[in-house]
């Protein structure tokens, strides 16, 4: 009997919430690691009973929490995010130079084959990569020091690397995203970078078309489908057919096209969810109606999913990482919101059930599916 | 013998009780207890100080004997009666955040 996991940082502790293929019934474990961000957590593909986790305050800082037993038990491992040589500095908000300086670990990404490596997306923007299960972490220093980073500034939540996709195809290729810098691209295992931001234009920034300074939200990729991107930006959804060369806009008849979560389905590699966010200056659902919005083309043409979600008097947001699949046979689909509900869908969206009502505010929500 | 005394958050942490206990090697100072502690707890490195520069971290006190030892230079020697047991050492962490 296939089994789901759902791994859910919140702002005050991390949950595991089981279920079986039926997706009806839910166990809620936790809160671990109560009181502390988890910014997110993520199991390995190659051993789904190994998990990292980013768990971090502003008082004690960063630390990241292993389990081998899906959860049940973790403990600490190595904390030491250094930067590779002199760090050198990046745009403050202002438009001053301002030092690297290490905050946090948004996204951890392990392996597709190896449980005991992983790679980290951290702020101020820089990616990092263990390769003995987190006891020591090392930079890939040539995305930072590719040459845009004195340009790149930080976005409203900081200058995060926060997304980071594994090319399933090519070990040897990785996407990152980082607000506000864009989307950068490795062809060689993380030893020089590019900047994959052609075609994206953002008109609050000096050059709406510019190489770097594009604050990208979240890019999502369907396993099958490696060359195929689909992105938020912090306006408008684009999608790329040549591994992020080139982006064109799919936002279409989306009633608004900010917004920060997307995914794509797991057995359909053109239907893509979003969640529609009014504005950037005033982060709830348009209408106080809770939608996510589904396209079975690829981008272009979409339709609000709301059986299930409530459609009046919501004014929550689900951000970056809070979205996620399954790869059960109907596609489950799950997010979490910053009023703590996580919503999952067993039937590809079309009907949604909150499987948790009153967590913290959720951060992050990855999948696990078991056999 | 030198008596630590963890906020709640690094008590659960290193799975220590109230207080933890370290021996240190010459004059106790901030230094010198930070450096036994860690050792004795290594998931603590980081939390409290800097990995590289040992800078105190800004939302984490140190009070000794009733003083804010915060401000002092790390290698200052603690109050006798802290480096004889009879005091703890107090790290505390700001009453701050959401």
């Amino acid at each position: 009997m296939s089994q789901v996991r759902v791994l859910v940082g919140t702002k005050k502790g991390a949950f595991v919430l089981t279920s079986d293929g039926k997706r009806e019934n839910w166990e809620i474990a936790g809160p671990h690691f109560a009181g502390w961000e988890i910014y997110h957590m993520k199991g390995s593909p190659a051993d789904p009973n190994r998990l990292y986790a980013s768990q971090s305050t502003g008082w004690f800082g960063q630390l990241i929490q292993r389990s081998s037993d899906g959860g049940k038990s973790w403990e600490p491992v190595d904390n030491k995010f250094v930067y590779d040589g002199v760090p050198g500095t990046h745009q403050w908000y202002d438009g001053t130079p301002h030092p690297w300086e290490f905050k946090r670990v948004w996204h951890i990404e392990p392996s597709l084959t190896d449980p005991d490596t992983a790679y980290a997306g951290v702020e101020d923007a820089a990616i990092f990569r263990t390769t003995n299960g987190g006891k020591s972490w090392q930079e890939l220093a040539g995305l930072r020091g590719h040459g845009s980073g004195p340009h790149w500034q930080p976005g409203a939540g900081g200058m995060c690397l926060h997304t980071l996709i594994l090319d399933p195809s090519d070990p040897q290729r990785i996407f990152i995203a980082i607000s506000a810098a864009g989307a950068f691209r490795t062809d060689d295992g993380g030893v020089t970078w590019k900047p994959i931001n052609q075609g994206l234009r953002s008109s609050h920034i000096p050059d709406p078309t510019a190489e770097v300074g594009h604050c990208v939200h979240h890019i999502a990729m369907h396993p099958s489908h490696p060359g195929v991107l689909f992105m938020q930006k912090h306006w408008d959804v684009m999608r790329s057919d040549d591994a992020g060369d080139s982006w064109r806009e799919v936002s279409g008849n989306l009633p608004t096209d900010f917004g920060f979560a997307i995914d794509v389905h797991a057995h359909e590699p053109e239907t893509i969810f979003v969640v529609p966010i009014k504005s950037d200056s005033e982060h709830f659902p348009l209408e106080g109606k809770l939608r996510v919005y589904r396209s079975r083309t690829g981008g272009e043409e979409w339709e609000p999913l709301t059986k299930g979600l409530p459609q009046r008097d919501c004014y929550v947001n689900v951000l970056r990482d809070a979205m996620a699949v399954d790869t059960l046979d109907s596609c489950g689909v799950y997010f979490g919101t910053t009023g703590g509900q996580v919503y999952a869908s067993a039937d590809g969206g079309d009907s949604w059930n909150a499987i948790v009502r009153d967590l913290p505010a959720v951060l992050s929500v990855e999948v696990q599916t078991l056999a | 013998m030198i008596r630590v005394v963890l906020p709640a958050h690094l008590r659960l942490l290193a799975r220590a009780g109230n207080e933890v206990q370290v021996e240190v090697e010459g004059k106790a100072t901030i230094a010198s207890v930070l450096d036994a502690m860690e050792a004795q707890y290594p998931m603590l490195r980081g939390t409290i100080r800097d990995h590289v520069t040992h800078q105190r971290r800004p939302f984490v006190r140190f009070f000794a004997c009733g003083e804010d030892w915060s401000h002092e230079a790390p290698g200052t020697p603690l109050p006798d009666a802290v480096a004889s047991g009879a005091e703890p050492l107090l790290l505390v962490g700001a009453i701050a955040g959401g």
